[in-house]
């Protein structure tokens, strides 16, 4: 009987180990990484609602909240690679964007960069 | 008035005073954690002042400075000017004619009080900040160019082509219209714009024209300045001394 159950534990964790497989989650490049605003799996369902509020907070009242500005979100997790969010497939952004099938129009014009590596360019 | 409406009203008071004690100091923790919590105020209008005397004919040291803080592709080390290539700011020679008397100035967003640019904007993106800078909101514009039509300063650009590394201060994309935004991002810091900071001869006074104590008012209130069409009524926030 106990070989019984020690054979069925087996083949659960078998065909949990295979679903988690075949369920391919995107591997991407996190950076620096870290929590600041909030839990992982809040931000990925909700980081769109913060970037959208702050851009308009920015622009118009001039109010730079540092925390949830795009550049600061940019600062940790550009990769560490190439100080971008946006550069190759796995980066932080496009990684999952490409997943999910989501364009992004953000770097059209925002620089996905690390300002602290375009400020040492600049230097140069 | 009976003892129970006294009572009452001596409940009332204290709760809501203890409630103020309770509240207040986490109020103040938030705006501690979350920076500067302040949006800008019409308290405060920035505005500068342009000595064209002091103006150097043939230096370009504040269109070079505002290229490279904008990321103007005239400030880029790879390339040089191409036609449809943004200006923010831009030096401008006036001779008359009878006299022979030369002078240079540079023209850019007069940044108005009631900006025309603002006024034949279809979809609010082109807006004037509480503080009096005038800006485009790229989020919105949708690249109609009324805005530039209505400029009486030919002061907006629109930008043509696909860009790439833009400065992380100063988003700018393809198919929007933009113009100098006072160096907002900078001015939002405590620092000055670009081009002030670069001229050699300090002929640009950035300032608060509403604080009576502030250099820019002082100076308005003792020199002669105008504001360039001041016949069309828009109140700029740029004034020019010498013309």
């Amino acid at each position: 009987m106990s070989k019984l159950i020690a054979l069925l534990v087996a083949l659960c964790c078998c065909a949990s180990a295979g679903a988690t497989e075949s369920y391919r989650m995107p591997k991407i490049d996190t950076g620096k990484g870290g929590q600041c605003v909030k839990e992982p799996q809040w931000m990925r369902k909700n980081h769109m609602h913060l970037l959208r509020h702050q851009r308009d907070e920015t622009v118009h009242k001039g109010l730079r909240d540092e925390k949830i500005s795009l550049k600061n979100c940019i600062e940790c997790h550009a990769s560490i690679r190439d100080d971008s969010v946006i550069s190759r497939d796995d980066s932080f952004c496009v990684g999952c964007h490409r997943y999910e099938a989501v364009k992004i129009d953000c770097f059209e014009c925002h620089s996905g960069k690390r300002k602290s590596a375009w400020l040492q360019k600049d230097a140069k | 008035m009976n003892s129970i409406d006294t009572r009452r009203r001596g409940f009332l008071k204290t709760s809501l005073g203890a409630a103020a004690v309770a509240i207040a100091p986490g109020m103040l923790l938030f705006d501690m954690a979350h920076g500067k919590s302040e949006a800008v105020s019409s308290k405060v209008r920035w505005g500068m002042l342009i000595d064209t005397a002091n103006c150097a004919d043939g230096c370009n040291d504040c269109v070079t400075a505002c290229n490279k803080e904008n990321g103007l592709a005239g400030g880029s080390s790879s390339g040089g000017l191409s036609p449809t290539d943004s200006q923010w700011i831009r030096k401008v020679e006036l001779k008359d004619m009878r006299g022979g008397r030369t002078l240079s100035l540079p023209m850019m967003c007069q940044h108005c009080e009631n900006p025309p640019c603002v006024d034949v904007c279809p979809t609010g993106a082109s807006f004037k900040r509480a503080d009096g800078i005038v800006l485009v909101d790229k989020h919105l514009c949708i690249g109609c160019r009324y805005c530039m039509m209505a400029c009486p300063y030919k002061a907006r650009s629109f930008v043509h082509e696909p860009l790439h590394d833009q400065k992380p201060d100063v988003p700018r994309g393809k198919g929007t219209v933009e113009s100098c935004t006072m160096c907002v991002h900078r001015v939002d810091s405590g620092q000055q714009p670009a081009c002030a900071e670069a001229c050699p001869n300090k002929s640009i006074l950035f300032g608060n024209l509403n604080d009576p104590d502030s250099e820019i008012s002082k100076k308005i209130r003792t020199v002669a300045s105008i504001q360039v069409r001041a016949d069309l009524g828009l109140n700029t926030g740029i004034r020019y001394q010498g013309i």
